[in-house]
């Protein structure tokens, strides 16, 4: 590979790698993030090596995999440029035709399109799919464009010129000054702003400064950083290598989960081609700034998200945090002054400097610049990872992106901020999303995990989920975080079982109050916050559960009946034979005999479902 | 594992004491767990104390103490699986299996994990084993799906499909 | 010297002190129990928590962890503290209510009742023993394993804590006593990590004065002649 020594060779190369590439033909993409990978993105591909290898009409058609276009419900996705023609849930056994009809004859599959849910209509390109209209696809845009293992894929959209820019044309301060006009706040949760960090760890004394991308993601349900670091690590490394530049620092960190072995091995691929280039290391791109990168890996370990733990296990200590009186931008890996980013927060950083904080403040509201990825999951048709405009309502992103709720069924909540986060009713459905919005109502931002929840989902359920999660995930130092958590779990297992006590829900409340209060980090100081939210704002869904033991949801177990209606009954007895206790009796049908409907015994009966499943008539009730 | 492989993944880092995370994963990595005298040879070689060393390979739910089973079944429990069902999926594969999450079966086939997000949340509910993913699972494609995996021979299937 | 407020009361520490301890010795009283001068402050158990107002902002926070600062007022009775520290001190009581220091603690904050339900440990996870071991004897015999609710102090492995040297230093530490020490014979041993260790004789006494392994191990660290270790400590002086 060439090593670039001047902004001007990078211009250079880059022209070099365009002028190979014609925009007019026929480029087969593929998306390969994880969500396809679940959902067989690999064996789509491997048929389309094939045919491409197969056929001599597959001479000189591009087959590139790329990372995560976002519309994970609808994947594998294949994008044929450069018509953009979008199909979904592709199989391998479509590829022949795809690349016969569409690719060779510029012919469009009807059946692989994607059909607008009011309307009917066949939506042909990528950009007309309503899933992306509302969207503002400024950082995970360029995903579907680039093969995350290939360098030349990121420099031809553009990749490292924000980085030249900011090297070359700019100082340090006028890059703080940039980003702190630009009111970047941290995408990870803390929404604090990015510039005013960088500026007080630039101004820390010692000369000896580290700057650390979180990609911790360990809220269950997010995973934006994930494809973000798997389908574009370059704009991360661009945006901390310009940060690097404008605080002082010669060396960083990328602590990634272990549960990401793929954005650990793309990142390693990027880190390494861009030492190649001599885009990262020493004196990158002739400037004289060195700086280098190191991948950490997680332990599997929800706290060490929290910087102070993230930096105790970099250190190669459990990730146990500690009092923040001295701020880590003064004192903290190694005690030195050190810079905390997360992922997406870095990921912005090249586009502001490229299109400048003018450009970037006019996207957005007054308090929260810029856009945000959220991950849209649960009860909604179209999950995925959507990136829109600070501002947007959550309605519009629950029903014009995500096109609203499965199978007919009424929305009832969105829980935002993960495990820190909160529930937030159908009342508050038009509240612009923004961080200070979303804090007043009880909620927060968080990392960007949008969960939707309809009628079918108990939140005495949820914050009994959530309260295990925490109380797993809790470093157990403070009495108040260890022994909080556990007995709010306690006291939500109580009455999802049905031994609620009307003086529970004060003492979740007590409890709470104490757990934010008294505990030293952010897992405990909002761990209370699902309960807390789900209380406020569905307090009657508590008072069934302990007044009148029952689930409205139809959720807890311990408070549903199951029975069978005899007059649906066809005594088939499947219900019967997948019945883990034998609590389902009756007599089978036979040929020549009708059998007689099949019962239940509540006393034998454990509520697991199975029968419900099973039965092909819908003769199963809960209740 | 052998002294002279431990020491090649020690060496690997340099022999730097914070990298001792890094050490354990690749040695979790190969070994498919952390035993004893594993530990005692690490600590020897970084000069970290064995309590530190115990306190860490506790501390971070990537390492096992214990052998692991043949398979590694991992039900996800992200918030999007778990209102798509994910526990009722773990109730059916506890019943089947007869463990508990953390735990293995007897017969050293099969360990039952739980994993807090696989980042999969289209797919869910989820369930990984042996790093193949299976989307939109219920408690009826359980016991399905863990026959694939009943026998010795462990399959090589080329693509991650659905169950 | 730093000069600040507790309680309306003006005091005095050094730079790099923490308000507890320039409280104690103030003679002010902030209920703690993690907290031991021998060694670093951790901030697990929460009870000495206060409120620090400074520049206008209150904030509640643990005194043990906060370093002396100028011109802060430090309140220790805000009905915010009392009310945080008798939750902790209740959850703490519902976990070990065998523990004598933890039910006086408890009834002197006006906590009365359980509500939840009791379990029976005895440990109340302050980590001083381990601390100690670390800190001030350098045996590295005990530290926390796991974490969450399945935290504990114990030895590697849950096996017989193979460093420990029996010197009793965290059965003194230990705010709840219940790390136990007996001797028998020739022979001491610390119940809680199943450590048994035969005892050696003063040449001159004849007194079971120190484990053998203990002595072993300081040998290896000190220059000293062989014979001094021959000698209880009662004797040599």
């Amino acid at each position: 590979m060439v090593r670039l020594s001047s902004p001007q060779e990078l211009g250079k190369y880059r022209d070099e790698i365009l002028s190979k590439r014609n925009p007019d033909q026929s480029l087969i993409t593929v998306c390969g993030g994880t969500g396809c990978h679940a959902s067989g993105c690999h064996a789509v591909v491997d048929a389309f090596k094939k045919v491409l290898h197969e056929k001599a009409s597959g001479n000189g058609i591009g087959l590139r995999v790329t990372g995560c276009h976002g519309f994970c419900e609808r994947g594998p996705l294949v994008v044929i440029q450069p018509k953009k023609v979008f199909y979904q849930k592709v199989k391998p056994e479509d590829v022949p035709t795809i690349f016969q009809e569409t690719v060779l004859n510029g012919k469009i599959l009807e059946g692989l399109l994607y059909d607008h849910p009011v309307t009917g209509e066949k939506i042909i390109s990528e950009e007309e799919v309503p899933f992306y209209q509302k969207q503002r696809r400024i950082i995970f845009g360029n995903n579907g464009n680039i093969d995350p293992t290939q360098i030349e894929d990121y420099l031809a959209v553009g990749g490292y010129q924000a980085l030249a820019k900011a090297l070359f044309s700019m100082k340090p301060e006028e890059i703080i000054r940039e980003v702190k006009k630009a009111n970047l706040r941290g995408r990870g949760g803390g929404g604090f702003p990015a510039g005013l960090k960088w500026e007080q760890c630039r101004n820390a004394p010692g000369n000896i400064k580290y700057v650390i991308c979180n990609a911790d993601e360990g809220d269950p349900g997010a995973y934006m950083d994930r494809s973000l670091l798997e389908g574009n690590p370059h704009s991360v490394l661009e945006g901390m290598i310009i940060g690097a530049f404008a605080i002082g620092s010669h060396e960083g960190y990328v602590y990634v989960r272990n549960e990401y072995p793929l954005a650990v091995e793309n990142l390693g691929i990027a880190i390494r081609q861009a030492e190649e280039v001599g885009l990262l290391g020493k004196n990158i791109l002739g400037s004289g700034f060195d700086f280098e990168v190191r991948v950490s890996r997680g332990g599997g370990a929800f706290v060490c998200g929290e910087s102070t733990a993230l930096m105790a296990s970099i250190e190669g200590n459990v990730g146990e945090p500690r009092a923040k009186h001295i701020h880590t931008v003064i004192s903290g890996l190694w005690d030195k002054p050190t810079n905390l980013n997360n992922v997406e927060t870095w990921a912005n950083v090249p586009v502001i400097i490229n299109e400048g904080a003018d450009w970037y403040g006019r996207i957005g509201t007054e308090g929260s610049k810029g856009t945000k990825i959220f991950s849209l999951v649960g009860k909604v048709n179209n999950t995925g990872l959507v990136e829109v405009p600070m501002g947007i309502t959550l309605r519009e992103i629950v029903y014009d992106i995500g096109g609203g709720i499965p199978d007919g069924k009424g929305f009832k909540a969105v829980q935002t901020g993960g495990p820190s986060g909160g529930c937030i009713p159908e009342s508050m459905i038009d509240l612009p999303v923004d961080f200070d919005r979303l804090t007043e109502v009880g909620s927060m931002m968080g990392s960007g995990g949008m969960i939707v929840m309809d009628e079918t989902t108990c939140m005495v359920d949820v914050a009994k989920y959530f309260m295990n999660f925490l109380k797993d995930e809790s470093c157990g130092k403070c009495t108040s975080c260890r022994e909080g958590t556990k007995r709010m779990h306690e006291i939500l297992t109580e009455i999802s079982e049905g031994r609620g006590k009307p003086e529970h829900i004060d003492l979740l409340e007590e409890l709470g109050w104490v757990t934010m209060e008294a505990s030293l980090c952010a897992l405990g100081g909002t761990a209370p916050n699902p309960a807390l939210s789900t209380i406020k704002y569905f307090r009657k869904e508590y008072e069934e559960h302990i007044l009148n033991r029952r689930c409205p949801a139809k959720v807890c177990r311990a408070l549903l009946h199951y029975r069978i209606l005899s007059e649906l009954c066809t005594a088939c007895g499947r219900c019967a034979k997948v019945c883990p206790e034998k609590a389902i009796t009756g007599i089978q049908k036979t040929k020549k005999e009708k059998g007689k409907p099949f019962e239940i015994d509540p006393v034998k009966c454990i509520q697991c479902g199975m029968c419900l499943e099973t039965c092909k008539f819908d003769a199963v009730e809960v209740e | 594992m052998t002294h002279s492989e431990i020491d090649a993944i020690i060496d690997r880092y340099k022999g730097k004491e914070s990298s001792i995370l890094a050490i354990l994963q690749d040695i979790q990595a190969k070994e498919k767990y952390l035993p004893k005298e594993t530990l005692e040879h690490v600590g020897g070689r970084l000069r970290i104390p064995i309590n530190k060393i115990y306190r860490i390979a506790t501390f971070y739910r990537a390492f096992s103490l214990m052998p692991r089973g043949q398979h590694e079944v991992c039900v996800c429990m992200g918030t999007a699986c778990h209102v798509r069902g994910a526990q009722r999926v773990l109730d059916q594969i506890k019943l089947g299996l007869g463990i508990r999450p953390g735990e293995t079966t007897k017969d050293r086939n099969f360990t039952l994990e739980t994993v807090n997000c696989l980042g999969v949340c289209a797919a869910g509910p989820v369930v990984a084993i042996d790093g193949q993913y299976f989307g939109k699972m219920s408690s009826a494609k359980v016991d399905g799906t863990l026959k694939k995996f009943s026998s010795d021979k462990k399959k090589k299937e080329g693509a991650n499909g659905k169950a | 010297m730093v000069s600040f407020k507790i309680d309306g009361q003006s005091v005095e520490g050094k730079e790099g002190a923490n308000i507890l301890e320039v409280a104690l010795d103030a003679g002010i009283e902030i209920p703690h129990l993690c907290y031991n001068e021998s060694v670093k402050p951790y901030g697990a158990c929460r009870l000495c928590l206060v409120e620090v107002v400074k520049s206008g902002r209150s904030r509640m926070t643990t005194s043990c962890t906060y370093p002396v600062t100028e011109g802060i007022e430090v309140l220790t009775r805000t009905e915010k503290t009392l009310r945080a520290r008798r939750m902790i001190i209740e959850l703490i009581l519902a976990m070990c209510p065998g523990d004598k220091l933890i039910q006086d603690m408890a009834r002197e904050m006006g906590v009365h009742e359980v509500r939840f339900k009791k379990e029976d440990k005895d440990c109340i996870l302050c980590g001083l023993c381990g601390r100690v071991c670390d800190e001030v004897v350098g045996a590295h015999a005990i530290q926390f394993a796991f974490r969450g609710d399945r935290k504990e102090m114990v030895p590697p492995f849950g096996e017989e804590a193979m460093n420990c040297i029996a010197c009793g230093a965290c059965v003194i530490v230990c705010p709840v006593d219940v790390i136990r020490m007996k001797e028998e014979g020739d022979e001491r041993t610390i119940l809680r990590w199943k450590r048994t260790l035969k005892m050696k004789q003063c040449k001159v006494c004849g007194n079971y004065f120190a484990p053998w392994f203990q002595l072993e191990k300081f040998k290896e660290q000190v220059k000293l002649s062989k014979d001094f270790f021959d000698v209880c400590y009662t004797c040599r002086t």
